[in-house]
């Protein structure tokens, strides 16, 4: 399968063993496949009918949604089915997407040029350099990991420590400082925060549900036995892992490995809950919605619809515990926070482009949204749901 | 079209970004001049790659003979898109720029010209030279389509060589003839008009 001496592969970040996927996380891409064709039929057959229920305008903005969730859904899916390195180089480019739009819709002055120039060409490949190579030298499980860590003297380093600080510190400082060089103080201290929120969230912040995808996962689950039927679907190849790994469990901890597979099941899990959160708040805000949350930033999102949101969204994250190393209790948590944080992503960006007077980021002309509109809450509750699962349920040693 | 200047048009569109509106104008293989703002050296590339592409193979544009002849890879550049390279310091009596202009579309071709001369620096748009108004009144037949080129400048602006792949638009306007009795300075004002006006739809 490798090449001997060809030494690129960690810094590919090509940690893709045999199990990436699992039987959980096909059947998960499954079930949302049949959802999304449902969603596309009732669209269109509603769209023949001269004489609809729903309004035109909604059901313009249903049919939009749907197409954007399957673009969203073919590039997720290819990534994952791909390996781990092409899930990374994807972000990678969903992020630079993402940057473009937002740096074109905020007014910058000639004198950031080159800065912008690092922030495009330098940082954000970097950053996604970073993750990918993520624990790689820990872990030590390919020869080209083992070659790099042996000769730069590597092993043991988890770039977390640095892929975690690059943008906020290094990059934060580096770029008012690389304004500065450009001799143009005007309004300074705006043009520099700009930048570095820009890269932050676009970059930065998404750069975390792919680096969901190398945390060796821990699980409080009971043992596979007695777990719901649809994780013993396990391929027969893990069945031998799994019982080593039982084995150690009974003798260490309680806390057992959780399967490789389930890495890629956890960022499809993830970016699912955020999609949905965005739904259940749009539909609840539809149907109850009275109070709205904050006019002047964004008329639609209401108290009634965030409440219920919410809650929808930590019981059908709940629901689907089977795809995650979370118990029951544990997943309603973690889609709770991640609906949450999703809309407090689409209340920023919502007062961003208030600010800048547009109502979507994709094109310089008013129309149809962007990238950055469709992503907008992954940004934000990315970080979050990285660093409980890593606190909570990785192997940090 | 040459393979070079299908590579060129697909990299210049990625890089710019660029969505092209046509506002009350469609495309048209028609003889036309499109006039247009000048920010950045990527205008011309950028505008010629954004028009389809049957359109495009029968499109020059102009471009300064004094920067594009200047090395190989810039002359190569300027080949393979088919430019049509105009001194702008020794303009010859009989060989006025408009003239060459002339000659070189015959009865099939268009053109993209930007009446401003030279990149303009701010961000107003600086005053039309004549060129425009001589065009349309030698060639009364050739359709003026101004076009309005937004946010090229901050991809590449004046004096810089490396690309910010930021998104610009390119907005195609009505066309316009020269009318009957009107004087060069009104008939360059109402073209610079033309090209303002499409920033703002």
């Amino acid at each position: 399968m490798m090449i001997e001496g060809l030494h690129f592969e960690p810094l590919l970040g090509l940690l893709q063993g045999a199990n990436w996927l699992d039987t959980a996380t096909y059947w998960l891409v499954f079930v949302v496949i049949v959802v999304l064709i449902v969603a596309s039929i009732i669209g269109q057959t509603l769209k023949r009918q001269p004489e609809s229920v729903v309004s035109p305008a909604l059901l313009r903005t249903f049919n939009q949604r749907v197409r954007a969730w399957w673009m969203m859904f073919a590039i997720l899916a290819a990534g994952l089915l791909l390996g781990y390195t092409c899930t990374i180089v994807l972000f990678g480019f969903v992020s630079f997407w993402a940057l473009r739009e937002f740096i074109t819709m905020t007014p910058t002055r000639r004198g950031d040029h080159r800065t912008l120039f690092w922030v495009f060409f330098v940082f954000t490949p970097l950053q996604y350099l970073l993750v990918g190579v993520g624990n790689s030298f820990v872990k030590l499980e390919s020869a080209s990991a083992i070659w790099w860590a042996d000769t730069l003297n590597l092993e043991g380093i988890d770039l977390y420590g640095l892929y975690s600080i690059m943008i906020p510190v290094y990059a934060s400082l580096y770029i008012p400082a690389r304004i500065a060089l450009s001799g143009d103080a005007r309004r300074f201290l705006e043009r520099s925060a700009k930048i570095q929120f820009s890269l932050l969230i676009c970059v930065y912040s998404l750069s975390y549900a792919p680096a969901l995808a190398h945390l060796d996962l821990l699980t409080s689950k009971q043992a596979v036995s007695n777990t719901s039927s649809t994780t013993d679907d396990a391929p027969p190849s893990q069945d031998t892992e799994e019982e080593t790994t039982d084995a150690e469990a009974q003798t260490s901890t309680t806390r057992r490995k959780w399967k490789e597979g389930g890495r890629a099941g956890l960022l499809f899990y993830f970016i699912l809950i955020v999609q949905l959160s965005d739904i259940f708040q749009y539909a609840w805000g539809k149907l109850l919605g009275q109070r709205v949350i904050a006019p002047q930033i964004n008329a639609s999102r209401t108290w009634e619809g965030f409440v219920g949101g919410v809650l929808t969204t930590a019981i059908v994250g709940a629901l689907l515990w089977w795809v995650t190393p979370f118990r029951i209790w544990e997943a309603a948590c973690m889609a709770f926070v991640t609906a949450v944080m999703g809309s407090a992503g689409g209340m920023t960006m919502s007062a961003i482009k208030r600010d800048r007077g547009v109502s979507d980021t994709g094109t310089l002309v008013q129309g149809h949204a962007g990238v950055l509109d469709r992503i907008d809450s992954i940004c934000f509750a990315a970080p979050v749901f990285f660093h409980l699962t890593r606190y909570f349920f990785s192997d940090l040693a | 079209m040459s393979l070079t200047a299908s590579i060129l048009s697909v990299l210049a569109k990625l890089l710019a970004g660029s969505s092209v509106r046509w506002v009350d104008c469609q495309p048209d293989t028609c003889q036309r001049v499109y006039f247009a703002n000048h920010t950045s050296h990527l205008d011309a590339l950028v505008l010629w790659a954004s028009l389809p592409r049957n359109i495009r193979m029968l499109t020059r544009a102009v471009a300064a003979k004094d920067y594009w002849d200047k090395s190989a890879l810039r002359r190569y550049i300027a080949g393979s898109v088919n430019a049509l390279l105009i001194d702008r310091e020794n303009i010859k009596v009989h060989r006025s720029p408009v003239e060459l202009m002339i000659q070189a579309i015959g009865d099939t071709h268009s053109l993209i010209v930007f009446p401003e001369g030279g990149r303009n620096a701010s961000d107003e748009m600086g005053t039309f030279k004549s060129g425009l108004y001589y065009l349309g009144k030698k060639r009364p037949d050739l359709e003026l389509v101004p076009v309005y080129i937004d946010n090229l400048n901050r991809v590449l602006p004046r004096g810089e060589f490396l690309p910010v792949p930021l998104l610009s638009c390119i907005t195609i306007g009505p066309p316009m003839w020269l009318e009957a009795g009107e004087s060069k300075t009104e008939f360059l004002k109402r073209a610079r008009e033309a090209v303002k006006r499409l920033k703002d739809i």
